[in-house]
């Protein structure tokens, strides 16, 4: 039956930089893709300008281009390397619609490419929501009814036939505007009256309010054979995006005939897409429904890997992406093996014997005026997965997992709310529900009222109310804690430190007494099989519900290398990638990897990465757990982020043997105090800074220093909190906002150097020794976040003295601390004078792009360094360069302002190649969503300085002949000097025409902002300007260097001059 | 609940320490696991399970309470025990009449929750099946359910009608799903369902064509019906033999059974209908498979995973079997054209 596989060389599209709603999953997807591929004997040609992929790594794809994944960039790629086959389901939504572009312009036929994997057509049929839906009628599926009307009469006679409640949804309306249900003629008159005030169009729909959502993940080979690899329970009802729910799999409150009742339809669908590959299909389920039947609905269908996917890959075991690769090279399911237990068939569904919960992990305090509440669109950043044998144990684990500050679900910070508050909160969820649930159930709602103001199952809100009562017995049994008790709270996955709150003892007591009575965590196998055949599997997670482990230590010949978590601002793919490869450089040096992670959307979860894998918690009790079994050489824990840097300490002092720095030194340069004192004592310069516990010194102290200053709390649970003060009453709102200022949480006040240039180093050293160094720079000027800044490599403007100076800090340090392993360094430069900002002990966020751009991976030398058997190193004169690009996601996140500031906002990075600075950046700007102006730019320049600063710029920007739009002063200053810009109105100027009516129009294509951070009027306006141009999904530009350099950039490239190379074109 | 220390004790002496949520009252029987995630009404009352003490390896059971007796798979339970790592006393569920203890307690059947499930599903899979018992309260002695016959106390002792149609069916009830009999019904044909022993040789129904059903147990403790079986072959009848039916009916037709390691128990097991590219998942619920091919017939399905025979076929007649359970219940519905295709042959 084996067949040979005529394709040679296939084309795989990647997903680009990580954004939210398409993010690190398709990292996952699309190397297993390629390591299929290579498995056939099959060259790969990836395109993916995220640089910080592991997918991108030169141990993946035969040929890398860093490039947009737009038809353009495709083509011209198809044109040079020729290939006989593509692969468009890896790459999420970005690579579909870039395949299906190919497709109808006829490129891929005019080229010979066949498309492997489900076919084109059944993509665009489920991609248009009117022609599938009238595809799943004639295949007898439901879908959620729906009635066209134009007017009032034909709105209450479509209702009727649906009969009440409906849904009420003015067409053509952004977000849901002018939607709501209607439950009798009364209401629906109102409502639709007033939806017809908005649109000529009124949309009468079937209601599914508090629908369970289901999901099903299938595969499907050529000859026809099917079956769901897992199903997906959604805690949070319909209305909620599944990326914003609370997900358990498998289903735990369908009965039998429901779930196989879903199977069958969910197969029968894609059975009539004729899908090959995968393909997910959400449901909505009536959980009352008022016949003795089934009431259901489709409600999305997937003919692509998906975020849901990766999940249920690793819920399973089962690698959906792997496997829907090889079935689309032609593969039958019945060819392949299970890779977990290497004897039976890939031809089965994964049997279960655990639940998985994920979790999102959402990061809305990051940005200013966002929309707090939770729903049909999706805001989360990340997601965690827990695994566990109970739904109360795997609840609290996720929570844990999420590190937002929270030791399980229960939480005293909601203790003092208001009942009333309580209940709106659980009508309007936001990220916090899961403590406002809690809240609810510790202070006496019934299930039933929660339930019904909620939507979410009784059977979960059972589960919730037995963490609560165990509080209770926890919190009575304070003094004579019994083991029985403790058992229980173990089993209801409390970690040790809520316990030791709880009974008011230590956290290092419970875990003594917990040991000491044998109540320990089983380390069980991930299978896929529920145990019924011996797998040889390495895929573990930790129980409190068993009795035996299922593996034995490995000892002194494992490291564990610790993972970086859930994907959040901050900390996203580029950690995953230096963990796996770290991880992989182990095997050099004879030692075996153990990977403790907990985030579905990485590579490092994947089993095949590590010799062993625990889907765990990164918690201080749950690595000594695992430290303690396994009883290894020793654990890293500066590749994976701030998670395991700040686990360093802790871990050290309970015996676990720490790779590379000393966590003694890891704390000193931590610690603003003692490094500040250090860089003194070194007479290495810093900004002026100092710890402040009032408002008063606070203020004295940025009058001595001169505004202005860089303000942020010493002690915060999520994110920094930064923030740049320009003059008192900035100072004096921001300490307002804040609120505890006080002295055991001071605030850390520094002088901003105000038109400074940030510059990145990035470093491996030796027992203080430097092995390998890269210095990068910022686009923009300090004051943009780092991991918000466009980054070029090698640096382009330091001065050779800078460089030195750098260099020779660094190795004062490097020696100073006894630097071994990773460190990153940023540096401030202004006139030739070196500023140190800040020193981290750890891998930074830089080190794939840096480790590519050099081609040097610096992760090889952080493996050596820990065994002492580093080589110096200089990485040579580079003639091309390299530029790194952030990703926004503000589309996604209605309300917030999306302007750069010392917060970091973004969501990801691309990096691109060039042989100028100009061509690399416009390339990378090009991946992120940039386009060359082709229709108009619009100009807004608060300020006088930044107006001047521009007028090079503007001249550029004239000759590209396109029309220029302006506000007011900003046209008047382009005017005087000889440059024509129309005049465009404000909105708070009440006139026509003004900057919105372009931006609907599509006359403008840029919108460069640069507002006067100290100036403080018409903030409101540019806040206005700058939202409407992401909701008119145009370009937006808010710092001066940055719009320089894209303008230069624009005028010295058209995009047919952009080189079309790969990777190893560079350099080499 | 009432607590009174409960143990499961295996044949080869080990211990467990458990706490009950059934009916209070020790017993024996054959430790056998099921991996299905979902069905455990379905499988409670499945007759194929009587004498065993059935471990559950999802480790959440009750979730969803216990539906009325229209969703059963026979009038009452069958299992001798059940076993579950973690037992849900809160079931939520529109269809749900009471707790999952609740039924056990009313049906006389002891349950155990014994935390580390996953442990006793490895020690069978790597000792094979072994007697076991449930001690809540005094100790009794093992019993071993696979020397009895098994068959005749679950099995109709009259003969009974069902359904409407022109085509008539006998069905051999050797412990028989109500599913089959649904599967049937729904297939408009009348249904004759006779008990195991019934002598068809001796009998003057008419019909079109043999269901036999599964059952529990050694299908060689079966011999009145094998021999039934081996009569109606020769008048050429449409036969389909289901789980237990085809063991009977590979026996009747000159093959010969022999016991799994293990059994094969749960709703995820591969088949491939053999000579072809195509497969299906279904439920299987058996610990004695087809060795012996009979003259005339060959492998209809395998096992993907084990390559065990999951189906017999005549070369030229109308007399086919299957090892697995198209009519579901729990499990994947992936095979229902069996019905079909016997249902064609009439």
């Amino acid at each position: 039956m084996s067949l040979k596989i005529k394709v040679q060389k296939m084309l795989v599209l990647g997903s680009g930089a990580l954004k939210i709603g398409e993010a690190g999953e398709f990292d996952y997807s699309g190397s297993q893709a390629i390591k299929a591929l290579k498995e056939e004997g099959i060259y790969t040609v990836l395109v993916n300008p995220n640089i910080a992929t592991i997918q991108t790594s030169d141990m993946l794809a035969d040929k890398v281009y860093f490039l947009a994944i737009t038809p353009y960039f495709v083509e011209r790629i198809i044109e040079k390397e020729k290939p006989d086959g593509i692969f468009l389901s890896f790459g999420g939504q970005t690579a579909l619609n870039c395949g299906v572009e190919l497709y109808r312009k006829k490129i891929l036929q005019k080229h010979n490419i066949t498309v492997y994997g489900t076919h084109v057509s059944s993509i665009i049929k489920t991609e248009d929501r009117d022609k599938f839906a009238h595809h799943l009628k004639k295949i007898q599926i439901n879908t959620p009814k729906s009635i066209a009307t134009t007017t009032v009469a034909q709105s209450k006679l479509a209702a009727k036939r649906l009969g009440y409640p409906v849904m009420v949804r003015a067409a053509y309306a952004l977000g849901g505007q002018k939607s709501g249900p209607a439950y009798n003629e009364k209401q629906l008159h109102q409502r639709v009256t007033d939806a017809f005030s908005f649109s000529s169009q009124v949309l009468v729909e079937q209601y599914l309010h508090h629908y369970k959502e289901i999901e099903y993940e299938v595969v499907r080979d050529r000859f026809g054979n099917c079956v769901t690899v897992c199903n997906m329970e959604n805690m949070d009802p319909l209305g909620i995006h599944t990326g914003e729910s609370i997900v358990v799999a498998p289903s735990q409150t369908l009965s039998n005939h429901e779930y196989h009742f879903l199977r069958e339809k969910a197969i029968d669908i894609v059975q009539s897409l004729k899908i090959v590959g995968e393909c997910n299909v959400q449901f909505a389920l009536n959980p009352h429904p008022k016949k003795q039947d089934i009431d259901y609905a489709v409600i999305e269908v997937n003919a692509r890997l998906s975020r849901s996917s990766a999940l249920a890959s690793k819920a399973t075991g089962y690698p959906l992406a792997y496997v829907a690769a090889k079935l689309a090279l032609g593969r039958g399911l019945f060819e392949l093996k299970n890779t977990v237990t290497h004897t039976t068939s890939a031809f089965f569904e994964p049997a279960l014997d655990y639940i998985v919960v994920k979790m999102p992990r959402w990061d809305l305090d990051k940005f200013k005026d966002v929309h707090q509440q939770i729903g049909s669109s999706m805001k989360s950043v990340g997601e965690v997965m827990a695994i566990g044998r109970n739904f109360e144990e795997t609840l609290q684990k996720a929570i844990r997992m999420l590190d937002i500050g929270e030791d399980g679900i229960v939480s005293d910070t909601y203790v003092s709310m208001k009942d009333t508050d309580i209940r709106t909160l659980l009508e309007n969820p936001t990220p916090k529900r899961i403590f406002h649930l809690y809240e609810a159930l510790r202070r006496g709602f019934t299930i039933p009222d929660i339930h019904e103001m909620t939507g979410i199952d009784p059977w979960f809100l059972y589960g919730i109310s037995k963490i609560v009562s165990i509080e209770k017995k926890l919190k009575h049994e304070a003094h004579t804690l019994s083991i029985q008790v403790l058992t229980e709270a173990k089993q209801s996955g409390y970690s040790d430190s809520c316990i030791a709150q709880l009974t008011k003892k230590k956290e290092e007591d419970v875990r003594k007494i917990r040991i000491a009575n044998a109540i320990t965590p089983s380390f069980f196998q991930i299978d896929t099989l529920a145990g019924e055949v011996p797998a040889k599997t390495n895929y573990l997670y930790a129980t409190y519900i068993g009795s035996h482990h299922d593996i034995r230590p490995l000892m002194h010949r494992a490291i564990i290398v610790l993972g970086s978590g859930p994907y959040r601002i901050g900390s996203s793919v580029e950690f995953d990638w230096a963990c796996v490869n770290t991880a992989q450089y182990l095997h050099k040096h004879k030692k075996k990897s153990i990977i403790i992670n907990c985030n579905p959307e990485t590579v490092s979860t994947d089993y095949d990465m590590s010799d062993r894998l625990y889907f765990e918690e990164l918690t201080l009790e749950r690595i000594l757990d695992i430290y303690s079994f396994e009883n290894p050489y020793g654990v890293i824990v500066s590749v994976g982020g701030q998670i395991p840097n700040n686990l360093a300490l802790p871990l050290a002092k309970n015996g676990a043997h720490i790779l590379g720095t000393d966590p003694l030194e890891i704390r000193k340069a931590e610690n603003r105090n003692t490094f500040s004192d250090t860089l003194d004592t070194l007479d290495i310069k810093q900004p002026s800074w100092s710890q402040l516990t009032s408002v008063d010194k606070a203020v004295s102290f940025a009058e001595n220093v001169g505004y202005p200053v860089l303000i942020r709390p010493s002690f915060v649970l999520s994110g920094d909190a930064m923030m740049v003060c320009y003059t008192k009453k900035d100072l004096e709102e921001y300490m307002g906002t804040v609120g505890y200022i006080n002295k055991k949480y001071p605030v850390t006040v520094s002088k901003f150097v105000e038109g400074a240039r940030e510059i990145e180093y990035d470093g491996v050293a030796q027992y203080g020794e430097i092995l390998i160094q890269a210095i990068s720079e910022h686009v923009e000027s300090a004051g943009v976040h780092s991991g918000d800044a466009t980054i070029a490599y090698p640096a382009q403007k330091v001065y050779l003295k800078t460089e030195s100076q750098i260099q020779n800090i660094a190795h004062k340090l490097a020696k100073k601390f006894s630097i071994t392993g990773p460190f990153n360094i940023q540096f401030l430069a202004r006139n030739n004078i070196v500023y140190v900002i800040e020193l981290n002990l750890r891998a930074s966020r830089t080190l794939p792009f840096i480790s590519k751009a050099s081609n040097v991976n610096f992760t090889r030398y952080i493996a050596d360094s820990f065994f002492g058997k580093g080589k110096k190193h200089t990485l040579g004169y580079c003639d091309y360069v390299v530029v790194k690009a952030p990703q926004f996601s503000f589309a996604r996140l209605e309300g917030a302002d999306p302007t750069l500031r010392v917060e970091m906002a973004s969501t990801g990075e691309v990096g691109c190649f060039g042989h100028t600075f100009e061509e690399a950046l416009l390339k990378a700007e090009l991946s992120v969503g940039g386009k060359i102006p082709s229709k108009g730019i619009f100009l807004s320049l608060g300020g006088d300085e930044n107006k001047i600063r521009f007028l090079r710029t503007a001249y550029r920007m004239s000759k590209l002949g396109l029309p220029i739009y302006a506000t007011d002063k900003t046209a008047r200053f382009l005017r005087k000097n000889k440059i024509y810009a129309r005049k465009l109105y404000k909105i708070h100027e009440r006139m026509k025409p003004n900057v919105i009516d372009f931006l609907h129009k599509k006359k403008i294509d840029i919108v460069i902002n640069i507002v006067d951070s100290s100036y403080k009027k018409d903030v409101r306006d540019d806040y206005i300007i700058r939202r409407a141009t992401i909701d008119s999904n145009v370009y937006l530009i808010t710092d001066s260097k940055k719009a320089m350099a894209f303008i230069k950039a624009c005028s010295d490239y058209t995009l047919e001059q952009l080189s079309i190379n790969a990777w190893d074109e560079y350099g080499a | 609940m009432i607590n009174q220390p409960s143990y499961l004790e295996l044949q080869d002496g080990s211990r467990i320490e458990a706490t009950s949520f059934g009916y209070q009252q020790s017993i024996s029987g054959e430790l056998a696991f099921s991996t299905g995630m979902v069905g455990y009404p379905e499988s409670l009352t499945d007759p194929s399970y009587s004498g065993q003490l059935l471990v559950l390896s999802y480790p959440l059971i009750g979730n969803y309470g216990v539906p009325s007796q229209d969703f059963w798979e026979s009038s009452r339970i069958h299992v001798s025990g059940l076993v579950v790592a973690q037992y849900v006393d809160t079931p939520s569920h529109w269809q749900s009449t009471m707790t999952l203890s609740a039924w056990l307690i009313k049906q006389k059947i002891p349950a155990l929750i014994v935390e580390d499930t996953r442990f006793l599903v490895q020690k069978i899979r790597t000792n094979g099946a072994m007697l076991g018992k449930i001690i809540i309260g005094p100790d009794i002695k093992f019993s071993d359910p696979n020397k009895v016959n098994l068959v005749s106390a679950v099995s109709c002792k009259s003969v009974q009608t069902y359904g409407k149609g022109k085509k008539v069916v006998v069905l051999i009830d050797c412990g028989v799903k109500r599913n089959i009999l649904r599967s049937l019904i729904k297939r408009k044909v009348k249904v004759i369902k006779v008990p195991w022993n019934y002598d068809l040789a001796a009998s003057s129904l008419v019909y079109d064509g043999i269901v036999v059903s599964n059952g529990p147990g050694d299908p060689k403790m079966c011999n009145e019906t094998i021999n039934a079986i081996t009569y109606a072959l020769t008048k050429n009848k449409p036969l389909l033999g289901i789980c237990l039916g085809n063991q009977l009916l590979a026996l009747a037709a000159g093959g010969d059974t022999y016991k799994l390691k293990f059994g094969h128990r749960g709703q995820n097991q591969p088949c491939r209908e053999i000579g072809t590219s195509r497969c299906f998942l279904t439920t299987q619920n058996h610990g004695y498979a087809v060795g012996k091919i009979p003259r005339g017939f060959k492998p209809w399905f395998e096992n993907l995973n084990d390559k065990t025979n999951e189906g017999i076929i005549h070369t030229s007649k109308p007399f086919f079997s299957v090892q697995f359970h198209p009519e579901a219940c729990p499990g994947p519905v992936d095979t229902q054209w069996i019905f079909d295709k016997f249902i064609s042959c009439l």
